[in-house]
């Protein structure tokens, strides 16, 4: 099989944007990823879209009504969180099989402000606040109340990631914000689901991103490679049977599960990663993936975020970028967003936010229901 | 409009002249036990090795978050709880009799099941619901 690489990424900055529609939010990444590689709609074989709140929309489509109709196959794709990655991989499944040689991958979302979860009920009476929560709030709050039951992990510590990814925004001139927000300020917040304060949840945005792949024959031919992206290991994952997750779901299990297929066909372990982009979907949820993508032991993440291990400068930064708690989390185009940042690092130009001498980063979204996607990434040589 | 109050959720049992109860239902193959009925374990597979289990009133609290903001109309707070059954059965539901602040709540601290009017609400014919709740065991 042959190799597949991103040619052409990019993103919007994160923001609202009431006034446009999903499909004209998705066609700017669109074009911005095609200028990245100086390629035209029109070299594209195919498009995967990724979209959440407009799933039976065919946005796809709809994008290609806007920058240009080619006819080519369009693939719309909905995976809840890891809906954007999703339609990436896809992309990359379909240039690994040979399929095509040169295809675009779109996430793209428009949302409104407020609580996500927790939806009434269509029969008999609604059950949120009734039989607990299913305000994802709440529900990270569980989880990351699970890792304090286990390894004595305090609000604290889950507060301090929420101070890091804020301070890394304020060099990400595409975050939505670019505000420190110091840890007095942070536990001082409106309590939302304890132990996430409003500045421990990831901000709803509009946003979207683009990615350009191709195979290495084509990114050859086409003179791409000396900005070229290598994409080591795609994995997606379901959630494995856990004895709770009917009630409690298991963002862990799943994972590991897709940490360590993506580790195996990479043939890299995570002393190999320079940088990672992780599902910081709320503050409690970060501290489980430190162990869950193995950078440390379990039990140890409380001691990574106290001793600045994952902050910009540190052994392995950690949602340099800002995350979503503070660059945003427009569902569709997460998946796609943190896969340009690992690339922009790779590729050397992500000015004052660089992680210097990156070679190698992943990249991790997860949907609840559940879907987990890993990327890993190389600079090409 | 039915005369007595029906089950807020379909795992809720409400027998004739007996106490109300939680029904599980547990594979014959692997023991995973579930709420609600189905018919093929997702555990292991099997087909057609359910059945029906009476669960416990009594575990333990397995993890929790505080809820202060919710939906509208939804009263705040209140401590939305993970509690495994004594027979491992996980379940979610509301934590009450107990002062809802981190430093009162417990990793592991007994509860008990108790079945109460489901915090006044109706559905759209005017029916009253039976719900159950978790509360610090007696004992504790």
């Amino acid at each position: 099989m042959t190799d597949a690489y991103i040619v052409g990424v990019d993103m919007i900055k994160f923001g609202r944007f009431p006034d446009k529609t999903v499909p004209q939010i998705g066609a700017q990444a669109a074009l911005m990823a095609l200028d990245d590689c100086g390629l035209t709609i029109q070299d594209m074989q195919a498009l995967y879209c990724g979209n959440l709140g407009q799933a039976s929309g065919m946005v796809g489509q709809r994008m290609l009504q806007e920058i240009g109709q080619t006819g080519m196959p369009v693939v719309n794709v909905a995976n809840a969180c890891a809906t954007g990655a999703t339609a990436f991989r896809e992309a990359w499944a379909s240039v690994k099989a040979g399929l095509y040689d040169c295809v675009l991958a779109v996430g793209v979302e428009q949302m409104g402000k407020g609580l996500l979860g927790g939806a009434g009920a269509k029969v008999g009476i609604p059950k949120e606040g009734l039989l607990g929560s299913g305000t994802m709030p709440a529900v990270f709050a569980e989880a990351g109340m699970e890792h304090a039951r286990k390894y004595g992990t305090t609000f604290e510590q889950f507060a301090k990631v929420s101070v890091k990814n804020h301070h890394h925004s304020t060099l990400n001139p595409k975050a939505m914000y670019q505000i420190e927000t110091p840890l007095d300020e942070v536990m001082g917040a409106e309590m939302i689901s304890y132990p996430n304060t409003k500045l421990m949840c990831s901000v709803n945005v509009d946003g979207s991103a683009a990615a350009v792949i191709c195979s290495e024959k084509k990114a050859k031919e086409l003179g791409l490679m000396s900005r070229a992206i290598k994409v080591r290991a795609s994995v997606l994952a379901s959630d494995p049977w856990q004895e709770r997750d009917l009630v409690m779901p298991d963002v862990n299990s799943c994972t590991r599960k897709a940490a360590a297929e993506a580790y195996e066909m990479a043939g890299v372990g995570p002393d190999d990663i320079n940088l990672i982009e992780l599902h910081d979907c709320f503050a409690t949820a970060e501290i489980l993936h430190y162990e869950n993508l193995g950078i440390c032991k379990d039990g140890e993440a409380g001691r990574l975020i106290d001793e600045g291990e994952v902050a910009l400068g540190g052994r392995i930064p950690v949602n340099v970028s800002g995350g979503l708690l503070s660059k945003g989390h427009p569902l569709g185009a997460t998946g796609i967003a943190n896969i340009y940042e690992v690339s922009t690092h790779l590729r050397g130009e992500a000015g004052s936010r660089q992680v210097e001498g990156a070679k190698m980063g992943l990249t991790h979204v997860i949907g609840l229901g559940s879907a987990c996607a890993i990327h890993v990434l190389e600079k090409a040589s | 409009m039915s005369d007595k109050p029906l089950a807020a959720v379909p795992y809720l049992k409400i027998p004739e002249g007996a106490d109300p109860y939680l029904e599980g239902h547990k594979c014959g193959n692997c023991g995973a036990t579930f709420l609600g009925e189905r018919d093929v374990c997702s555990k292991c597979g099997a087909r057609d090795q359910m059945s029906a289990v009476t669960l416990p009133n009594t575990g333990k609290l397995y993890s929790y978050s505080i809820v202060y903001r919710s939906f509208p109309g939804i009263e705040v707070p209140y401590i939305s709880a993970i509690v495994d059954l004594d027979d491992g059965t996980a379940i979610k539901g509301n934590l009450i009799n107990i002062e809802p602040d981190p430093e009162n709540i417990a990793f592991d601290m007994p509860v008990e099941v108790v079945y109460d009017d489901a915090l006044g609400r109706k559905d759209a014919d005017g029916n009253a619901y039976l719900s159950y709740f978790f509360q610090p065991a007696a004992s504790a």
